[in-house]
């Protein structure tokens, strides 16, 4: 058996630099004329130790950790051609003792399968790995829509992509409604800041997404498919592409697929164009059909009238690609994972002040404080946890008194947040959790498509509120003006933007009042991140006198000469921070 | 800290200099087909970098699209683009991730070398300055995409000299 070196090239990969190392283990195979086959892969989720190279030999699979192109001369070097693989640059094995034996053991990959682990341009390979196989499995044992249907219902699978709507009811009311065309709609407009779960799965198994989409056609009676993809994934496209090329010249997508009479489908996709309320359904539909994203009135749902006007089902990225899984290796399989009300696994994207950030797929049931430590690796420089936000614009930061919270659908409903697409991105104590709410109304308010009055105005005003709150400028009654806000909002919207924009604000007022208290009664920041509110000072004793402080302030307000301590006029002081970016001896002191 | 849809400062956004007879094969494409608009904008906008007055009109005429429906869709997209944009486009990540790890430095120290503000083109025309939502990367925050390359772990002073380096590239 040959040795096998797989190169990660997801988009953190080739942002890390995977591409110039796949290049130079390529040249230096070529050169040497070395015996060993070189494949790609796709991002397997270990996103802070890219780029990472793997090489199975007839010893066993080892992966390592950071290999730029030097780095990779050494690896070829000693492993391949002197058969001595280097222990400190290995990160994962199974071998023996390795860093991050620990983060891959603890995962329970259901929806990242194949991710990292195949070639995802290669649909052979795909099919080596189970794929295509539930479908074939639908076709040869002559399965019925209902039996499908049915056995998504009993997995007890919910909507990924935030709704948690039980899928198989979804279906059910797709498929209840008889038209003559009837859609499936996959949504690939992961909106949310800080999520990469549907890009890492289009982009390291579009297949997987093809089979969920074409076996929800089957048990809906679905004669066309739509992949609704953000344009901002563009690697995530040429993958689906490719792969939608090669169903349809294998035969998987057109008429009487399988082998079942009658069953017709074809996908094509649709890039979006930069809208976040997109992600909603009924946008989304209204963006197909080439309108402005608005969404539309609920009755009727789109089970009922969706895309022109006909039955359709939509479902979120990571959705589609449990259902292979759940029809090959049955529902009672998948529900042994999870809690009572939240089966099967979910895939977190960790980012933020954690140490190990990137992607981990877990059993629903684990707390928020393993995740962020024993998956996580805790917070970076040793800082200390203060909070993590779940849910994107829609969720809400959860405190860390409440770290012992179950990470389920209901569990973090309760505490104010919700589960959302799977984006948790950790805070600490450098983080000002105003400063936080601030960014997510800003986001939600420019991305308000502005049909509802409440949405379109009550945002920017909770906006204004909280940027004369983050300049000092906070008056007495502000929190309960916003609280007040917050709630017209969220009973007087049409989607769920409008009502779910406050919610940010919302739970940080709820678990750091005293926060917001400081900035408003004291005119202070606590995590020194709101500019306005700090006060810049020389270091006496670190000042070198160097003058570079002074030249760069556009405001002249500091003072001094060659060699001697400087001195910040605070009268005059914009606290526009330029001297403590550009000073080189950390002289400038904020308080 | 999204671009500024319609800018009139840029004079040849009405598109009075451009070949417009690129577009039709876009519009033999795409005509009559349901749900045509947004694809049309976009095959305009990936032709020209910005989708002209001028653009607009003939796409208007030949479709039969009310010229008041594609500025609707036109301006509540942010993909699109009414005036012209610079060779590069500079886009930095102001997502959670990136925003927790300081990309406001990263889009400052960038606004400082090339004397544009956030959303601006630069006079020589080479870079445009963004600041977009999302791009996924977020284990490496703070990040920026120009054209189709990444950079991530980014400072601001890291960020000026990869502008730097493709200047003098572009230069050569």
């Amino acid at each position: 058996m040959p040795t096998i070196v797989t190169v990660g090239l997801g988009s953190c990969g080739i942002a890390a630099g995977a591409n110039k190392t796949y290049e130079k283990i390529k040249a230096i195979k070529e050169s040497d004329k070395l015996d060993f086959k070189l494949k790609k892969t796709s991002c397997v989720g270990m996103c802070y130790r890219e780029p990472l190279v793997e090489i199975t030999d007839e010893t066993g699979t080892y992966l390592y950790g950071e290999v730029d192109a030097d780095r990779a001369v050494e690896v070829i070097e000693k492993h391949i051609n002197q058969q001595d693989p280097i222990r400190n640059y290995i990160v994962y094995t199974d071998l023996f003792d390795a860093p991050e034996n620990d983060f891959i053991g603890a995962q329970v990959k259901i929806v990242l399968r194949n991710c990292g682990y195949m070639d995802p341009e290669s649909i052979d390979e795909y099919e080596s790995r189970e794929g295509y196989e539930a479908i074939k499995k639908i076709a040869a044992d002559q399965i019925s829509r209902e039996v499908v249907i049915d056995t998504v219902l009993k997995s007890g699978l919910r909507g990924r992509g935030g709704g948690g709507f039980p899928t198989g009811m979804k279906w059910k009311f797709a498929n209840a409604n008889k038209s003559n065309d009837k859609y499936v709609i996959c949504n690939a407009d992961e909106g949310d800041p800080g999520a990469f779960m549907d890009r890492s799965v289009l982009e390291g198994d579009p297949h997987s997404v093809l089979e969920g989409m074409i076996i929800a056609a089957y048990a809906i009676e679905a004669t066309g498919g739509v992949i609704y993809c953000r344009a901002e994934y563009p690697l995530a496209i040429k993958r689906l592409n490719i792969a939608i090329k090669q169903a349809r010249d294998r035969g998987y997508l057109g008429k009487n697929i399988f082998g079942i009479e009658g069953f017709n489908l074809d996908i094509y996709i649709k890039e979006g164009a930069g809208a976040f309320v997109c992600g909603e359904e009924t946008a989304l539909i209204a963006s197909i059909e080439g309108e402005r994203g608005m969404p539309r009135k609920r009755p009727p749902f789109p089970a009922v009238s969706g895309l022109w006007k006909k039955p359709t089902n939509i479902n979120n990225v990571e959705t589609f690609a449990n259902i292979p899984w759940i029809i090959i290796h049955g529902a009672e399989a998948y529900s042994k994972y999870g809690t009572e009300k939240s089966k099967g696994t979910k895939v977190f994207a960790l980012a933020g002040k954690v140490r190990h950030s990137g992607l981990v797929e877990v059993p629903m049931g684990m707390t928020i404080r393993d995740v962020i430590f024993k998956l996580g690796g805790g917070i970076k420089n040793n800082k200390k946890f203060k909070a993590v936000q779940m849910g994107g614009p829609s969720g809400g930061c959860i405190p860390e008194f409440l770290s012992d919270t179950i990470v389920d659908y209901d569990s973090v409903n309760a505490t104010g947040a919700i589960m959302g697409s799977g984006g948790m991105v950790v805070m600490d104590e450098t983080t000002c959790m105003v400063d936080v709410a601030k960014f997510f109304l800003d986001f939600t308010c420019k991305e308000s498509c502005g049909k509802c009055t409440f949405c379109r105005m009550g945002t920017k005003r909770m906006l204004e509120i909280l940027d004369r709150i983050t300049r000092g400028h906070g008056k007495e009654g502000d929190l309960e003006k916003l609280e007040e806000l917050a709630y017209q909002i969220k009973d007087n919207s049409l989607c769920g933007l409008g009502q779910t924009a406050p919610n940010p604000v919302l739970t940080t007022i709820r678990y750091f009042r005293d926060e917001y208290e400081a900035h408003i009664n004291h005119k202070k920041c606590p995590a020194k991140v709101c500019r306005p509110l700090l006060t810049y000072k020389v270091d006496e004793e670190k000042c070198t006198g160097c003058m570079v402080c002074l030249r760069n302030c556009p405001v002249k307000a500091i003072t001094g000469e060659r060699k001697q301590t400087h001195f910040i006029n605070q009268e005059i002081c914009t606290k526009c921070g330029v001297c403590f970016s550009k000073c080189k001896f950390e002289s400038i002191l904020l308080s | 800290m999204r671009i500024a849809r319609i800018n009139t400062t840029i004079k040849s956004a009405n598109g009075d200099d451009q070949d417009l007879s690129l577009l039709d094969p876009l519009i033999a494409k795409h005509k009559g087909k349901k749900g045509n608009l947004i694809p049309l904008l976009q095959g305009a906008q990936e032709m020209y970098g910005f989708i002209s007055r001028a653009a607009f009109d003939k796409l208007a005429r030949e479709t039969g699209i009310p010229l008041s429906d594609m500025y609707g869709v036109a301006t509540f997209y942010a993909q699109f683009r009414l005036s012209p944009v610079g060779k590069n486009i500079i886009k930095v990540c102001h997502g959670t991730a990136c925003h927790v790890q300081n990309a406001v430095e990263i889009t400052e120290s960038l606004e400082e070398m090339l004397k544009v503000k956030d959303g601006e083109t630069t006079e020589d025309r080479i870079f445009t300055l963004e600041s977009v939502a999302c791009l996924g990367c977020c284990s490496l925050a703070p990040v920026m995409m120009i054209g189709d390359q990444t950079y991530g772990k980014l400072t601001g002073n890291e960020a000026v000299k990869i502008v730097k380096n493709i200047r003098l590239a572009e230069s050569n």
